[in-house]
């Protein structure tokens, strides 16, 4: 997939890897739309973008609440035009310190759930059907290791992102024959909030920059050979061209 | 005939009433039989406009309904006063008179500025935004709502007004035509060697509630054809196959852009009245809703099906139950599509 032009929409784009994500997009030359329940969190992000001369929009939005999904998506392609490279980033990690299920309230997997996996269930929903229309677009989900290893205290973030990975390997089996692609990519360790607030004890040093796997990531949605519907590591991708 | 009071749960349960003007003849299917009226070498042409909240509230009796966006980034716009959509368009109040110069809030996030006041009436504005880009797109969805209609049970939400694979919000009520066609329909025709493309067109407001303004609608709307759907809609002509336009948007469209001939790509307004007499230059076949004699839509219907055939297949329609407007069923348009049947009823006879 060629970068340059491509109208992309980056959920989770105020910090961590959605940032990078989105400077790393608008640096290649897309039309990026970045996503935040805050506004003015995305504004210097955007500004940065614009000065690199790249073309960038900020919108605000919960993925977590329903209201919010068709005003995102129109207005984003009102701005961008059709989406062509939908990256569902945003993340809700529960209730830190992380707790034991016995001591997870309902109420806590169903936010969690609703921004990882109703959230990115929905604005696909909305984009993905013009995508198969125009037989292009990618979808791109961030995933993580805890959805695939069961750690204790991470349950309600685990089963989201296993059900996000297993989201995407059904997305492409649907719609892979009519030109979408779909799949998942676990970023690694990463020097991100989301990782201090996790895991406070970890050594920042021993951890991926988020511009680093940007770009790894940014290569696998140019790439032609990355497989429909897999679920990728980024610290698998070979360094960057 | 009767309105379709609400969005159907289960769009695959809607009827197609299929008229052949060939065989001057009609029959009754369901939307899931549409495959079996197209073939390899067909193309079919959807309107991709996803639907943009065109209802903005400025005070308690006056709405602005979006109508038409222009070139320049200002917008057409028509007042209504006093009323709510349960109230059918014609029996609302006066709006307030706007003059030119007037600023109208809509809420705290969305502001604009009458730019004119059309000398014809002084329901139709002309206004400009006070904010842009994302600014403008976002206030604007927050602030606005779905335009609402009076025969159906409970306001509208956004989704409820979009086709499934709408894109960008240029229309300002739901081109219709396409609300029945699930995903799993329009697969199954393209896996009949049917072409599936696309074209955007701004579909504008239906009723004004002003018999004088109705008469000036359609307003010229713009539409965009792109490279790749000119050039397989000229190619589906050209090797004898059959173009059919999802709806009424669609077929001024390909209309209008193939006046001087083939169908040209590009991005264009137009406000292409077709009706009994047109000349079809592109378009073979029409899916399209249920409509009533003596609006646009059904005028536009005679241009691929002669009246008294129309108006004997719409009774039969309605006695049948079929649903008009929005949310109702389906009318397929398309010469030789009963073949078969006329052969059946002919042996049989």
């Amino acid at each position: 997939m060629d970068i340059s032009g491509t109208a992309a929409l980056v959920t989770g784009a105020s910090r961590g890897l959605g940032e990078a994500l989105a400077l790393e997009l608008g640096r290649q030359g897309a039309k990026v739309v970045l996503v935040s329940r805050s506004r003015s969190a995305l504004e210097p992000i955007v500004r940065r973008i614009r000065e690199q001369g790249g073309q960038a929009h900020a919108l605000e939005a919960d993925l977590g609440d329903k209201g919010d999904v068709y005003p995102l998506a129109g207005a984003a392609s009102a701005l961008v035009g059709p989406i062509d490279l939908l990256i569902h980033n945003a993340s809700e990690l529960g209730k830190t310190p992380l707790r034991l299920l016995l001591d997870t309230e309902c109420e806590d997997l169903e936010r969690v759930l609703a921004v990882n996996l109703l959230g990115p269930f929905r604005l696909s929903k909305i984009i993905a059907g013009s995508m198969a229309l125009r037989k292009t677009g990618t979808i791109v989900h961030v995933s993580s290791d805890a959805s695939v290893s069961a750690y204790e205290r991470w349950g309600a973030y685990s089963v989201s992102k296993a059900a996000l990975d297993h989201l995407a390997r059904i997305w492409a089996a649907e719609l892979g024959a009519h030109g979408v692609r779909s799949f998942s990519v676990d970023p690694g360790e990463m020097d991100t909030r989301m990782h201090a607030a996790a895991m406070p004890d970890a050594d920042p040093s021993t951890l991926a920059r988020p511009a680093q796997v940007a770009q790894k990531i940014v290569q696998l949605i140019r790439s032609d050979s990355t497989p429909n519907g897999g679920r990728l590591e980024a610290a698998q991708v070979a360094g960057s061209p | 005939m009767k309105a379709a009071s609400q969005p159907r749960a289960e769009p695959n349960c809607e009827r197609l009433l299929v008229l052949d003007p060939e065989a001057q003849a009609f029959a009754d299917f369901a939307i899931t039989d549409l495959p079996a009226f197209l073939g390899p070498g067909d193309a079919l042409i959807v309107n991709d406009a996803a639907t943009l909240p065109a209802s903005l509230r400025a005070a308690e009796d006056l709405e602005l309904r979006l109508l038409s966006r222009l070139d320049d980034g200002s917008w057409l716009a028509l007042t209504f006063g006093r009323g709510d959509f349960r109230e059918p368009t014609e029996m609302r109040g006066q709006p307030p008179r706007v003059g030119e110069g007037e600023r109208l809030d809509f809420g705290r996030e969305l502001s604009a500025r009458v730019l004119s006041v059309d000398p014809a009436s002084p329901r139709v504005l002309c206004i400009r935004f006070e904010q842009e880009e994302s600014e403008l797109w976002q206030a604007l969805y927050r602030a606005a709502r779905p335009i609402q209609y009076a025969y159906v049970e409970r306001p509208l939400s956004l989704w409820d007004v979009q086709n499934g694979y709408g894109a960008r919000p240029w229309a300002f009520e739901l081109p219709s035509a396409g609300k029945p066609l699930s995903f799993e329909t329009l697969f199954r025709i393209e896996a009949r060697g049917v072409s599936l493309l696309h074209l955007t067109h701004a579909a504008g407001v239906s009723s004004t509630g002003d018999p004088l303004l109705d008469a000036r609608l359609p307003l010229a709307e713009r539409y965009e054809i792109g490279e790749a759907t000119a050039h397989v809609v000229n190619q589906t002509r050209a090797r004898g196959g059959r173009v059919v336009a999802v709806g009424t948007s669609v077929t001024r469209a390909l209309e209008a852009a193939s006046l001087s001939g083939s169908v040209r790509a590009g991005s264009e307004r137009t406000a292409l009245l077709l009706g009994p007499g047109s000349r079809l230059r592109v378009c073979d076949g029409l899916l399209t809703g249920m409509h009533e004699p003596g609006t646009s839509h059904y005028a536009l219907l005679e241009a691929f099906a002669p009246r008294p055939l129309l108006d004997q297949s719409f009774r039969h329609a309605e006695r049948l139950g079929y649903l008009q407007h929005e949310f109702g069923d389906s009318c397929l348009i398309l010469g030789g599509s009963l073949a078969g049947v006329r052969r059946a009823r002919d042996a049989a006879a």
